[in-house]
């Protein structure tokens, strides 16, 4: 099995009585997108800051990119990429100035640098604004500079924390966009999120935090089946159609205003073909039907919603 | 990462001086200099210059106050060089810098050999409108140069503390505000009227602060006045203030990384 490019045991960092991370293990092989998700201080930031050695791990074994943070920073440093929470661009020099800074700071020789920089504008869409000032940017300009400016130096793991929080839908669909295709590219990414959406969109795997520690870690399919909650939902024209399904069809949450019934099911072929059937069998129209599978949104809520969290990781299906 | 320190540090200095080219601050750091030049020379330099030497007058003071405003220059770098490092310590380019394989230290010496190439510049400026307004010095061209190196010794030391303040700060705005004493040293000093024109306890302080020493050498090297010990002392106060404000920085610059 090659070497994951990211892996964590036991790692613990806290601010005096102030528990941040308590025990964090993760393995996030090569080429794979990897995602944080969990609420504002889980511990999300503070993971990826000690993953890309901005800060120092109080215990656990950490190895990115092959090489330990905490023994050879330089190494790790040469290897990774970061695009922080708060924009890391310089607002006073021009998009091109700025990867022109990072080139320079690769140590990339003058030809190969302007080249990259040519290249990051153009698959970055800043070609045209590329001379102005950072400062009259907008918030999805500034965050593809941001991101332009991490891949400068073709790092091989790259962390990305909150890469689209602020930005309006079609940024946040363009950035999502620049995400795939860094992983087409064989790039490992570490992503951090409070989006369940983005999380499903563009993750391998997702490890769910709280409080300092994994609450339930899988794929996302993986997650959204430890929760139940899915279900058909049935609209009719009148309340004796809705009477008459709701005999045939047996235990349903009927709703006798909105003339809606709700039957449990795990959103699949089957469970729809016997609702369908005896809705056939007892020859009842229905007005309207839509299938809800349970969504991140459902996993997140139940698994950090209750008081201790540490109770639900015997549902961690690790 | 030292192997990359001098390429690295040119970088940082590229990057600085772009930043100034489009946003000068030449302009503040020659402002009010000149302002009080001009307000010292022709507003109270006619009654301060007989002070000075009887009957001396306008043209008396004009040399005399010209030492004190170059000071009062360097003082205020201070200020202009703890906003840039706060600046940068409070964005999220300096976790961009950290996670990158670099010379760490050229973050900081951008700014330092930036501002001091700005410095000098403005030096340059405010003796020009000196020499226009009655400042007539008769230095040998080795006495220019070693007045060069003083005021360059002296610049290193206040933007190396305008570099810790910056570093101290938790914000712009306090960075700003934390090296402003700074200005008040070439008046409490022997910058505007000699010392032992002052009240005792005045007198003393203002003998001993490190400002004194730099504006009597100068004024020697300038001039042809008296100059005493002034220029070993001088050089001691600058060194030593360096050093301390280089470690002073250099330990918050490492604190912070571990942060």
């Amino acid at each position: 099995m090659p070497t994951p490019a990211i892996e964590v045991r036991g790692l613990r960092k806290a601010y005096g009585a102030k528990t941040v991370l308590a025990g964090l293990d993760l393995t996030v092989p090569a080429g794979t997108v990897y995602a944080l998700l969990g609420p504002n201080g889980a511990g999300k930031t503070t993971t990826v800051h000690i993953l890309s050695t901005l800060l120092r791990a109080d215990a656990g074994q950490l190895r990115v990119a092959g090489h330990d943070p905490a023994a050879d920073p330089d190494a790790v440093r040469a290897a990774i990429g970061l695009t922080g929470q708060f924009s890391a661009v310089d607002g006073y020099l021009t998009a091109r100035e700025n990867l022109a800074l990072m080139a320079d700071l690769n140590h990339l020789d003058r030809r190969e640098g302007r080249r990259r920089v040519t290249e990051l504008l153009a698959r970055f869409d800043l070609t045209e604004a590329a001379d102005k000032p950072v400062v009259t940017y907008s918030g999805g300009m500034r965050r593809r500079l941001d991101l332009a400016m991490t891949l400068v130096g073709d790092p091989r793991v790259v962390f990305l924390d909150e890469p689209t929080t602020g930005l309006d839908p079609r940024s946040r669909r363009t950035m999502w966009d620049s995400i795939r295709e860094l992983v087409a590219g064989g790039v490992t990414i570490l992503l951090t999120t409070q989006y369940l959406e983005e999380a499903d969109q563009l993750a391998d795997r997702v490890a769910v935090l709280d409080h300092g520690r994994i609450v339930a870690e899988g794929t996302p399919a993986e997650l959204k089946r430890l929760i139940p909650g899915g279900h058909i939902r049935l609209r009719f024209a009148a309340l004796a159609e809705l009477e008459s399904a709701a005999r045939a069809l047996g235990p349903v949450t009927r709703d006798d205003d909105a003339l809606t019934l709700q039957v449990p099911s795990d959103g699949g072929v089957r469970s729809l073909r016997e609702v369908l059937d005896r809705l056939d069998g007892a020859a009842v129209e229905v007005a309207e039907l839509t299938v809800h599978t349970p969504d991140l949104d459902d996993v997140f809520l139940t698994l950090t919603g209750r008081p201790d969290a540490a109770a639900l990781e015997g549902a961690n299906p690790r | 990462m030292t192997t990359y320190a001098l390429r690295d540090s040119t970088t940082m200095l590229r990057r600085y001086l772009l930043r100034a080219r489009r946003y000068p601050l030449i302009g503040f750091l020659v402002g009010i200099p000149v302002i009080m030049l001009l307000l010292f020379v022709y507003v109270f330099g006619g009654t301060l210059g007989d002070g000075i030497a009887a009957g001396g007058g306008r043209a008396a003071y004009a040399n005399y106050v010209t030492p004190g405003i170059l000071l009062l220059a360097i003082a205020s770098i201070a200020q202009l060089t703890a906003i840039g490092v706060a600046q940068d310590m409070t964005e999220g380019i300096i976790n961009r810098f950290r996670t990158m394989a670099i010379f760490r230290p050229s973050v900081l010496t951008g700014h330092v050999i930036g501002n001091l190439a700005q410095m000098l510049l403005a030096l340059a400026v405010v003796i020009g409108v000196a020499l226009l307004v009655g400042f007539r010095p008769n230095a040998t061209p080795v006495e220019w140069l070693a007045a060069t190196g003083m005021l360059t010794l002296v610049s290193l030391a206040v933007i190396w503390f305008g570099v810790a303040c910056g570093l101290t700060a938790r914000t712009v705005e306090s960075a700003s505000n934390l090296p402003m004493p700074l200005i008040l040293l070439p008046f409490l000093g022997s910058g505007f009227v000699p010392t032992d024109s002052m009240p005792t306890g005045v007198s003393l302080a203002a003998e001993y602060q490190p400002f004194t020493p730099v504006m009597e050498t100068i004024r020697g090297l300038l001039l042809g006045t008296g100059i005493g010990n002034s220029a070993w002392l001088a050089t001691a106060w600058c060194t030593a203030l360096t050093v301390l404000c280089f470690f002073w920085a250099r330990s918050r610059y490492n604190r912070e990384a571990a942060h």
